[in-house]
């Protein structure tokens, strides 16, 4: 019955692997395989790293990711607005307006705090 | 097109990320991790919803899901800055090192 | 799918109006100390005076009328004016001893009152939110400003360590409420509170008993974790232990208050017609909580993880009046939580006025001698922990009066013998306090660190509010069965 719709889901599905696995197992079987240091090497061009590549991502990031996220996800609020702005009129307008204006507090506030500031 | 899909399905496959989630946050012990988990039990609920929603023809669901996106989001953010401001303290975020308050 | 058709009125803007003046106050502050110099930061808190007491006002126009708002998400009603009036009572306290507590401490920065506030916004509309929608708002407002509150002292690895475990508890807990709220949204078909009691009165559609049973069981889970039952109430004590004292107050009232209020409108008004499922757990979770807080309390020696404790052991109490559910029940949750706001603010009150910057006298032996050094404060804690412990004529005694009566009306007779030898057991460790007070001998020289005037007053609204409510319950009684007679 109804489970007969995922047959050609199942047949992408099907078709996917068999193409991934076909591939890898093709270029093994037909391709040259000759190993040189150069190659073994995690950068073939450029210069060998000094010391960790790891390195500890500056503070600063999570201030910006962290207020990215909450300026970012209020845009979840005006598109709906948008779409239905005809029919809200002008009540929708200065709900809007408030909505920003209060955000616009939030922004003034992490301006002057410096929390903008890079360096 | 979901509608020959029987609601049922969505909310097991929801109640199993729940679990799944749920699970995590009582087995990890990276408080990142920890809340990755927390984030997974939301979006478990955000489908129960939307499910719901969906076939009940009500818009309540769906307008839940964006109040549950945000608060999502504003959570998140507080909890880096908590995170953050542990590991300068402490210099760890294991949950099981984390133990001055204690009876 | 229907469009939402949007009807508003001024008249809606009144009925947020409280929220409306505390939400533009915090606002203000917030301005005001992004732009105002640090030597002046004083002002700050006299504004957040100022917010208060104009939200107070603004609830003059609130009194006697019953009206819903903005589409019926939320509701002015007797009930949520009740819990408005004690949710500010207990942020005009919070402000009053934080005046000089957070200079004290260093951590007077405007955004301290801007979280209070904001975090007493999210407290009103969980008690006015008539809509599943508008309580997990406000819960999730509540929540993250207390977050942030209880690690508001960064310096200090405590409070931070604190801040951390409320916040990943807390995460975890509104997931699980919001699981609930997710899984009876999906068996009635709506989050209004009014339409799912209506749908279950008449079951004329209920898309699987077993959905609902278990979204009941994840909304028990949610609001046991706000209101600390037992066992889901793990973090309370880490939390209240390292948090800022006055942060701590307004936790243990605040939170505690709004969650109650919110969980009595669910169950007594939307879900009532399920009262034989939820009555059974209700039981169980009153006696473990009552047992496991007041047992776990009677070894603490630092006062205020003692008092966490004895919090948790109160929320067993209030939930004994849940269960027994009768008027005199559901009356006296109300009653229970207003006295219970008096006490224990009064007792942090004193503990902050012992404490010093650095040296925060926190440890019960720290008080021994109180009673000969400052005997006027001595006096005062004295009465909160009568209260506490339920000695006439103190707002506590009345309140477990009232609670333990109710369940014996109700034929609870057991659940009503347990809380009545908890009672008995409580006294030991409140009244421990009270012996090193006034029969051991200091150890150290006492003095009030943070001598306040706006301390000393809230000390002495407290002690005010607790002989009040003691001596003259009645009308509070009253007043707290016109509150919720329309929810039944």
């Amino acid at each position: 019955m109804m489970l007969s719709q995922y047959v050609p889901v199942l047949f992408i599905i099907g078709l996917g692997i068999f193409f991934a696995v076909f591939a890898v197992v093709a270029s093994r079987l037909l391709g040259p395989r000759r190993i040189n240091p150069a190659k073994a090497s995690p950068y073939e061009c450029g210069m060998i790293t000094l010391g960790p590549t790891h390195q500890a991502i500056p503070i600063k990031y999570y201030i910006i990711a962290m207020l990215f996220l909450v300026f970012d996800l209020e845009v979840v609020f005006l598109y709906p607005w948008a779409v239905i702005f005809r029919t809200l009129g002008v009540f929708g307008f200065v709900e809007m307006m408030i909505f920003i204006f209060i955000l616009l507090v939030g922004f003034i506030y992490i301006w002057k705090k410096g929390a903008l500031e890079w360096e | 097109m979901f509608s020959s899909v029987p609601p049922i399905y969505f909310l097991i496959v929801s109640a199993v990320i729940f679990a799944i989630g749920a699970m995590g946050v009582l087995v990890r012990r990276n408080a990142i991790v920890i809340f990755m988990c927390i984030e997974m039990m939301l979006s478990a609920v955000n489908l129960t919803l939307i499910t719901a929603s969906h076939y009940l023809n009500s818009l309540d669901g769906v307008l839940m899901v964006f109040f549950v996106m945000t608060v999502a989001a504003a959570e998140a953010a507080v909890g880096l800055a908590i995170f953050v401001l542990l590991f300068r303290g402490r210099r760890t975020i294991k949950v099981d090192e984390i133990n001055l308050l204690k009876w | 799918m229907e469009f939402f058709q949007v009807q508003f009125s001024k008249a809606d803007l009144l009925v947020v109006a409280p929220e409306l003046v505390l939400a533009g106050f915090a606002l203000l502050i917030l301005l005001m100390s992004a732009f105002i110099r640090s030597e002046r930061k004083g002002f700050l808190g006299y504004t957040a005076l100022v917010g208060v007491i104009v939200a107070f006002v603004s609830l003059y126009w609130e009194m006697g009328i019953e009206a819903s708002a903005f589409s019926d998400m939320v509701r002015i009603d007797p009930f949520s004016l009740f819990f408005k009036v004690m949710i500010l009572i207990i942020v005009l306290l919070t402000v009053l001893i934080s005046l000089a507590y957070v200079k004290r401490e260093g951590i007077d920065f405007g955004e301290y009152y801007v979280l209070v506030f904001f975090a007493a916004v999210g407290m009103m509309l969980m008690a006015s939110g008539a809509n599943l929608l508008i309580i997990f708002l406000g819960l999730e407002v509540m929540s993250i400003s207390i977050y942030i509150l209880a690690g508001i002292m960064r310096d200090d690895v405590r409070s931070v360590e604190a801040a951390f475990k409320y916040f990943l508890l807390g995460a975890f807990a509104s997931a699980f409420l919001l699981y609930g709220i997710a899984l009876t949204y999906a068996s009635t078909g709506t989050l209004d509170l009014g339409g799912i009691g209506r749908i279950l009165a008449e079951r004329t559609w209920i898309n699987g008993l077993p959905i609902l049973i278990t979204g009941l069981a994840l909304l028990i889970v949610g609001f046991g974790f706000k209101i600390a039952l037992v066992p889901f109430h793990m973090w309370t004590p880490d939390v209240y232990e390292g948090a800022p004292t006055s942060v701590t107050a307004f936790m243990a009232t605040g939170v505690k208050a709004a969650g109650f209020a919110a969980f009595v409108r669910v169950f007594f008004f939307a879900l009532p017609s399920l009262q034989p499922y939820w009555t059974e757990i209700m039981w169980g979770l009153a006696v473990a909580t009552m047992t496991v807080g007041n047992i776990i309390a009677l070894s603490q020696d630092n006062i205020k993880r003692m008092l966490a404790y004895s919090s948790i052991a109160h929320a067993g109490y209030i939930l004994v009046a849940f269960v027994a559910g009768n008027e005199l029940g559901q009356s006296s949750i109300l009653f229970y939580l207003l006295a219970y706001c008096f006490m224990n603010l009064g007792a942090f009150t004193v503990v902050i006025l012992l404490g010093k910057k650095g040296e925060e006298n926190t440890l019960i032996s720290d008080y021994a001698g109180l009673g000969f050094g400052h005997p006027l404060l001595a006096v005062a804690m004295a009465i909160f922990m009568f209260s506490l412990a339920g000695v006439p004529p103190t707002a506590g005694f009345m309140a477990k009066f009232y609670v333990f009566s109710a369940a014996v009306k109700a034929n609870y007779y057991w659940l009503a013998v347990i809380g009545v030898l908890n009672s008995a057991v409580a006294a030991y460790y409140y009244l421990r306090v009270l012996i090193y007070m006034y029969f051991r001998e200091p150890e150290k020289e006492l003095t009030i660190g943070g001598f306040s005037p706006a301390a000393v007053l809230a000390v002495i609204i407290s002690v005010w509010g607790v002989l009040h409510i003691g001596i003259l319950p009645s009308a509070f009684l009253s007043l707290a069965r016109r509150s919720i007679e329309f929810l039944l």
